[in-house]
């Protein structure tokens, strides 16, 4: 059997021109998830190395928004000063990712691309309303990301398209913004439920709010029963309101890492939480 | 394919699948069997290395996005005499059956000399940030503690020179 094809590319424009021309190949960045027993399967056709492509690694601020490269690591994330500060339950998230030699090498792009139901940075993306910028040889086209899942570990990436980076609207002064993950333990173990919120406060009734959930589904979602029942009640109310809407709203499954009553428990408590006066 | 990776300072030629992993290439081409195979999954840390300065597991690499790098593996962390982690791990008895502790000195070593644990601070949130970085090193003999001890003691002899 001949070896794999290997192609590293510098520039964005040979990538972009190597996807179109081999979209059969692995497009491999970090390779946490791709290289997972890599030993006892197939070698794919070719291999796409966009680990540190140049224009895939940056970290963009602006007043109202941060752009971050596809090729960022969370490590890469979770020390960027900006971001903690600003989008702080990304860099939270990010800081319980695997664990330290997981976070020197995963990143956001590959987190987006592997669309895992229990993609840790997933729900964040969704609850700070973030978009993706994507390209092909065709051009760039953003995409938001409540809109880019399509199913389990499907999205709207085309076969020649390669991730960019994610735009992040900064929260304003008077969104909070929460984000926590439930697993058997902090680091490495896969989540059984995540959660993430951005509620906009006027003194300490929701005015709007944008509430999504990870691991309850085939995909990470919006949940927007919730955001609806939310509306116009005061923080305290507003948590019970919450409670009721996420156990209609959503139908997780028993598997091997958790029990779909456990997950529904769990989800129910803590998007009360973020819903709590405190 | 034919690349070259600078190993623990030497540059090493291989000619391989670039699809083979870094660990593989490291036990079976360079006959470093030091690094050695936990879970293949990394989740265990067992096959820790450094990679251009970074803490990584080897299982998840493929070599060919080695082409070029540097990697340091535990046979690679005495200069002369033995790291101050490596010191420390077999002072404090922070080692038993020996399977993760080559992942565990690598990680240690690059959390000591990246000064990542404030080692002024000997106590409970030192500690808790030795447990943070290691979280990704599993053991299953020693309960953890002593190589807590052994981190925050190579800390210390770190700061202190």
């Amino acid at each position: 059997m001949t070896d794999p094809a290997y192609l590293r590319p510098r520039e964005l424009d040979e990538a972009l021109a190597a996807r179109a021309a081999h979209p059969d190949w692995m497009v491999l960045a970090g390779g946490t998830d791709l290289m997972v027993n890599a030993n006892h399967r197939a070698a794919p056709a070719g291999i796409l190395d966009l680990w540190r492509l140049p224009a895939t690694c940056f970290v963009r601020v602006a007043d109202d928004a941060i752009a971050i490269g596809a090729g960022t690591t969370w490590h890469d994330v979770l020390r960027h000063p900006a971001i903690r500060e600003r989008l702080a339950p990304l860099a939270a998230a990010a800081r319980e990712i695997g664990a330290l030699q997981i976070q020197a090498r995963a990143t956001l792009g590959g987190n987006v691309a592997t669309s895992s139901p229990v993609g840790d940075s997933l729900p964040v993306l969704l609850a700070l309303d973030a978009e993706l910028e994507v390209a092909s040889v065709r051009g760039h086209r953003r995409v938001p990301y409540h809109a880019w899942c399509t199913g389990y570990r499907t999205t709207q990436l085309a076969a020649d398209e390669l991730i960019v980076c994610a735009h992040v609207p900064v929260p304003g002064p008077t969104t909070r913004t929460a984000w926590r993950k439930v697993g058997t333990r902090r680091a490495q173990s896969i989540s059984k439920v995540m959660a993430a919120a951005a509620i906009t406060l006027d003194g300490d009734t929701v005015v709007s709010a944008r509430v999504a959930l990870g691991a309850v589904a085939d995909r990470p979602i919006r949940a927007s029963a919730v955001e609806a029942a939310v509306r116009g009640q005061r923080l305290g109310v507003a948590a019970e309101a919450a409670r009721a809407a996420v156990r209609a709203a959503i139908q997780p499954i028993d598997d091997v890492r958790s029990t779909a009553r456990y997950r529904r428990d769990v989800a129910e408590n803590l998007v009360a939480r973020f819903f709590s006066v405190s | 394919m034919r690349l070259v990776v600078e190993v623990n300072g030497a540059p090493r030629t291989v000619e391989c699948s670039p699809w083979k992993r870094l660990l593989d290439v490291l036990r079976d081409e360079l006959r470093l069997t030091g690094t050695k195979e936990g879970c293949g999954e990394g989740e265990c840390g067992a096959c820790t290395v450094l990679l251009d300065g970074e803490a990584v597991n080897s299982c998840l690499v493929a070599i060919g996005q080695c082409d070029g790098r540097g990697v340091v593996t535990v046979e690679g962390l005495a200069r002369g005499e033995l790291h101050a982690v490596q010191r420390a791990l077999v002072a404090c008895g922070g080692a038993q059956c020996g399977i993760c502790t080559p992942g565990i000195a690598v990680c240690a070593a690059h959390i000591v000399d990246s000064g990542l644990v404030d080692a002024a601070d000997g106590g409970r949130s030192a500690r808790d940030r030795v447990r943070e970085l290691l979280a990704g090193n599993i053991c299953r003999c020693t309960g953890y503690q002593l190589i807590v001890d052994a981190v925050i003691e190579a800390a210390r002899e770190v700061l202190a020179r």
